[in-house]
């Protein structure tokens, strides 16, 4: 009965002292919400951990990015915006900036310009920025292999990744109808340039299915950027598509031995986005204008092996923070990585992205 | 004590002095009628009972049962559309469906329009509309940002902008989805849709997702019922007819898993099963495998059924559990000695007995079974998730339909809840008992 | 079921083989919850055993999950905001369930069996659409990833599990003992507090453990309604599952596994008293 009592007290006392600590704040924190793992540790030694620094201003960090769209659908119509920046990809700023989720963003107000005085909104590269979107970097999503499954030498293009004779094992992908589609195309011989028109008819979509039915057997899904060098470390796949920045770091911190194959690389781009409604919008421009500017954009290419999307940053890449690895060979947009590059058409996507979904789950829970 | 046992006295009308017992009209101390007395204690009684529950029955209906009641209402309902095309709305009901609308819908859509831009609201019901018909996306946000310029004749105009304008489908949907309830959500939820001629049909088969997908979950609870049935009867068996000592004792190994984290319990059969885990090196090390030829056990339906198996059996072994032991040894040993074999004995008597516990068990498993997310998000893979994953996925996903979500919660919901129902009519809730 | 002198060979066989089959279900039960503790103490990141845990060399194993599980500042708030949960949440649950539970078990409650199936309700409606409604219900009103949503919603599904055991507790009660307290004199309150309250209270602190626990262990419903102020463990530990499972999560789950133990002790305990304070003779 004591030791109750004595337990009661003790779990009271912890209530309120937590509860004290909960309100016990000083400046108003910043929700930010992106992607997680070693993105998010870029994002955070780059912008966030200089920005409380100089500012004392804590960030809240939240990994929802892959439910970005869903989330601030429901948060701005539910009139309570909760996240303050939203890491999304391009062709999500898309579609929420046409349902009119997102703040609208003048460059030139939001934005510092370049070291040499080129405003913001000739600083970027070509066709990034949005209405409602400020890009921080240039990714690509490929198809990575473990080396110790292929000793006499892995898959050299999109055609090798569907030749399981030759290349055994299991491919992981990941679990969207984006990307896959347009690589069963391209290794079923549609040219790259072609891809988006074929895919935008039911025959040329029927082939892309038709193509990936060969591929079934062999594959698992992934859903969460961080999840491909797992599944390759722990055998679970010997192929993956992943993001080239995760093999990066799985590469050069864990010292895997994964090989990158450029090949048909997809790349697009990720930014910030703003909520509509957000509370404190003159906290928020402020954390932006110190995270977008030209030196900062180059500091994350310390952490990961993602391109700045400041044409000013590029000059400004450097070696890698933790094993002095030069960073540019590893830049999707490096000459010899870029070659065979295919742009994500984010327009596609907002246009037959929701009818390609349904057919995509139809398919995988077949 | 109830009523009615004690209303023949006290139904006389002169109270006082009757010397007869039986026909006694019964008072007491302060000279009340007993009959009204006691009525008026059991009014007490029952108010004082109601009080008791009514705080949280109350709070389980304002923080549960409305939040699910408006949750499914949204199943039904259809602001997108509904909303934003006013003027398109107040005149489509005139025309009659067949081939293209005359030219003042197209004048009405072309003032929608020019409004929808200057709001922001076009972009709701182009997402919407676009996923019925995908391509309106295109031609309805260009020819919005364009809609200030248009002249008449606004038909001619907008066809001549984009020929998208000209799908008769595309008005038929708008003429059908002005209404403010529609049951969109619930065809798409069971694998309908409308043709181009506005009849209910069912979908492709290559667009089928959800109906499978309820099915499969109720085939995958039964499997994993049968399983728990099938490894918790011994198991409460053994429990039942063990000397309680060390019955209680071997008991707590079915507590631990059942107080146990259920994500502790899962990330337990991640590290079991995975191609790295625990037994398929045990496999490789003894010889059975080889180490190319690991077996695949996670990630996929045999994930799903192992780890959601263990974590339900409690629950049937408990309720078997709880019947067993009220079973007399002594009916087996009679049928024993009336000449009846083990097995017959068992068959034809002991069985039977427990058909309750089974019944509970059963209902039980199924009914926590279907609704189960957790396990199957994270070791399921893609062929061994259930509906509830799917309805996760619309609640958040890139592709999130929240309407599609209600309604695929509600028709689960339904499911569930007849189940519950059975369960309720049969067995009875408030014989539940954990432990 | 002992095992009779003059049992024939079949019936000896069919004795051991049952009670092979037996060990062999309670090991399925009891492994997996069994096996994570010494990967927990693995020095290298892997969830399987390595040749030097195997020949119990002691380089083989390490505290270094529980020093990174300790040392994180993120896991160290979201364990607070777990407990922080879990506690306010059952203790509001416990004190409406079991009020709940002594009207249900009044022999004049009207409509006693619907009620109870309403009372009973959020333990049997999947998860995903309790999260699901209640995430729309409280952003509603400006309280998404707010304490009170989220302690709120664990009331309402903690609540069910004490009005389960306090019931059943009150089903072994002796009512005749309500009636010699009264006769002796006691009034009303005293009779709670000296008979009622002492007899129940094994059945409201099982029922409350058992809102504590169910609490601690939700992730659903809470990873609808928390940001990242109110993360709590067990929203952390399922990303981390689905991402990139570090032996991490192993040494939390230990601790969990060991919590379980000793609230499982604490329950076994209590029903021991509570059985001799009915004067039953002890398990």
């Amino acid at each position: 009965m004591r030791l109750l009592k004595s337990l009661a007290l003790a779990s009271a006392a912890s209530v309120v002292a937590i509860a004290g600590a909960a309100i016990a704040q000083d400046k108003q924190p910043l929700t930010i919400v992106s992607w997680g793992g070693a993105y998010s540790m870029s994002q955070q030694k780059a912008y966030s951990e200089p920005y409380t620094a100089k500012t004392g201003i804590k960030i809240l960090n939240e990994d929802k990015s892959n439910e970005a769209l869903a989330g601030v659908r429901s948060q701005v119509e539910a009139g309570q915006v909760t996240w303050d920046i939203v890491d999304m990809l391009q062709s999500d700023a898309q579609r929420a900036c046409e349902e009119g989720l997102l703040q609208k963003i003048n460059p030139d107000e939001w934005l510092a310009p370049a070291p040499d005085g080129t405003p913001a909104s000739q600083d970027f590269i070509e066709g990034t920025l949005g209405e409602c979107f400020i890009p921080q970097i240039l990714y690509a999503t490929l198809f990575a292999y473990d080396t110790r499954d292929f000793p006499n030498g892995g898959p050299q293009t999109i055609a090798d990744i569907w030749d399981v004779q030759k290349f055994p094992g299991t491919r992981a992908l990941e679990n969207i109808p984006q990307k896959n589609l347009e690589w069963a195309l391209i290794a079923d011989g549609v040219p790259a340039e072609e891809v988006y028109t074929v895919l935008a008819t039911e025959e040329g979509q029927d082939r892309a299915f038709k193509k990936l039915d060969e591929l079934k057997p062999n594959i698992i899904w992934w859903t969460q950027g961080a999840q491909p060098p797992q599944l390759l470390a722990d055998g679970e796949a010997a192929i993956a598509t992943a993001y080239n920045g995760r093999i990066f770091s799985a590469q050069v911190d864990e010292k895997q031995p994964f090989k990158i194959m450029w090949d048909r690389q997809m790349f697009e781009v990720d930014g910030w986005t703003i909520p509509a409604g957000v509370k404190n919008e003159a906290g928020v421009k402020d954390y932006i204008f110190f995270a977008t500017d030209t030196q900062r954009l180059a500091d994350q290419s310390k952490y990961i092996a993602y391109a700045p999307a400041r044409k000013s940053s590029i000059p400004l890449v450097g070696k890698h923070e933790a094993t002095g690895e030069e960073m540019l060979p590893h830049m999707p947009t490096q000459e010899d990585n870029f070659k065979t590059a295919v742009r994500f058409d984010t327009d596609f996507w907002a246009t037959y992205g929701d009818a390609l979904e349904e057919r995509w789950n139809a398919w995988v829970n077949s | 004590m109830t009523d009615t046992a004690m209303s023949g006295p006290a139904s006389f009308a002169d109270a006082g002095r009757v010397r007869d017992p039986s026909a006694a009209p019964l008072t007491t101390a302060d000279g009340l009628p007993l009959k009204a007395a006691l009525r008026r204690s059991q009014r007490r009684l029952r108010l004082q009972a109601v009080l008791l529950v009514l705080p949280l029955l109350l709070f389980i209906f304002v923080t549960f049962a409305i939040p699910i009641a408006m949750m499914m209402s949204r199943s039904v309902q259809n602001p997108e559309v509904s909303e934003f095309p006013p003027e398109t709305a107040a005149v489509i009901d005139d025309w009659d469906g067949e081939g293209l609308p005359g030219e003042e819908v197209f004048a009405a859509m072309a003032r929608d329009l020019a409004t929808g831009q200057e709001n922001n609201t076009v972009g709701r019901v182009t997402a919407r509309i676009n996923r019925e018909i995908p391509g309106a996306r295109g031609f309805m946000l260009g020819t919005a940002r364009e809609a200030a310029t248009l002249q008449p004749p606004y038909k001619e105009a907008m066809l001549a902008a984009n020929k998208g304008w000209g799908n008769e489908r595309y008005w038929r949907l708008l003429k059908r989805e002005t209404r403010s309830i529609t049951p969109a959500y619930y065809l798409l939820a069971l694998d309908y849709e409308y043709d181009s001629n506005g009849a209910i049909v069912k979908r492709p088969a290559n667009y089928q997702v959800y109906q499978p997908l309820f099915l499969r979950t109720a085939w995958m609870s039964l499997v994993i019922t049968g399983l728990t049935i099938l490894l918790g009867y011994p198991v409460a068996y053994l429990l039942a007819s063990l000397p309680l000592r060390t019955s209680n004792l071997l008991m707590i190994l079915v507590l631990l898993p059942f107080w146990t984290s259920l994500l502790v319990r899962t990330s337990a059969w991640i590290v079991l099963l995975q191609q790295q885990g625990v037994i398929n090196d045990l496999l490789v090390f003894s010889g059975l495998l080889g180490d190319g030829s690991r077996l695949r056990m996670i990630y996929n339906q045999t994930g799903t059924i192992v780890a959601m198996t263990h974590v339900l059996l409690p629950f049937m072994i408990l309720p078997l559990y709880s019947v067993m032991k009220t079973i007399s040894p002594s009916y087996m040993r009679a049928a024993r000695s009336l000449g009846a074999s083990n097995f017959r004995a068992f068959v034809t008597v002991y069985l039977p007995m427990t058909i309750p516990g089974i019944a509970a068990g059963t209902l039980l498993v199924f009914i926590l079974a279907v609704g189960y997310y957790i396990t199957p998000a994270l070791v399921g893979g893609d062929s061994g998730i259930f509906i509830s994953n799917l309805i996760a996925e619309n609640m958040r996903g890139t592709g999130a339909q929240v309407r599609l979500a209600a309604a695929l919660s509600t028709l689960l919901l339904v499911g569930v809840l007849l189940f519950y129902w059975l369960f309720n009519k049969i067995v009875g809730v408030d014989r539940l008992k954990f432990g | 079921m002992s095992l009779p002198a003059y049992a024939g060979p079949g019936e000896r066989a069919w004795y051991y083989g049952f009670r092979f089959i037996c060990a062999l279900i309670f090991l399925f039960l009891i492994f997996p919850i069994v096996v994570i503790v010494p990967l927990s103490f693995n020095a290298l990141p892997y969830f399987t055993f390595t040749e030097a845990m195997l020949s119990l060399d002691p380089a083989g194993y390490s505290l270094r999950w529980y020093n990174a599980l300790l040392g994180s500042e993120p896991w160290m708030s979201s364990i607070r905001n777990s407990l922080f949960i879990a506690t306010s949440s059952s203790i509001i649950a416990t004190f409406l369930g079991t009020l709940a539970a002594l009207g249900l078990s009044r022999p004049q409650m009207p409509a006693r069996g619907l009620i109870t199936a309403i009372l009973i309700s959020p333990m049997i409606v999947p998860l995903i659409i309790t999260a699901a409604a209640l995430f729309a219900f409280y952003a509603r009103f400006q309280l998404g990833n707010s304490f009170f949503a989220i302690i709120m919603s664990h009331v309402v599904l903690g609540a069910p599990f004490v009005v389960i055991t306090v019931t059943a507790a009150l089903s072994n009660f002796d009512q005749s003992l309500i009636r010699a307290s009264q006769s002796l004199g006691a009034d009303g309150v005293t009779t709670f507090r000296k008979v009622i309250v002492p007899l129940l209270l094994p059945g409201i602190i099982a029922g409350g453990l058992f809102a504590f626990i169910t609490s601690l262990d939700e992730v659903v419903v809470v990873s609808f309604l928390s940001g990242p102020a109110q993360t709590p463990m067990t929203v952390r530990m399922f990303s981390g599952l689905r991402e990139e499972i570090s032996p991490t999560i192993l040494a939390l789950a230990t601790i969990l596994v060991a919590l379980s133990i000793l609230l499982l002790t604490v329950m076994e305990l209590i029903r021991r008293r509570g059985e001799k304070m009915r004067g039953m003779s002890p398990g």
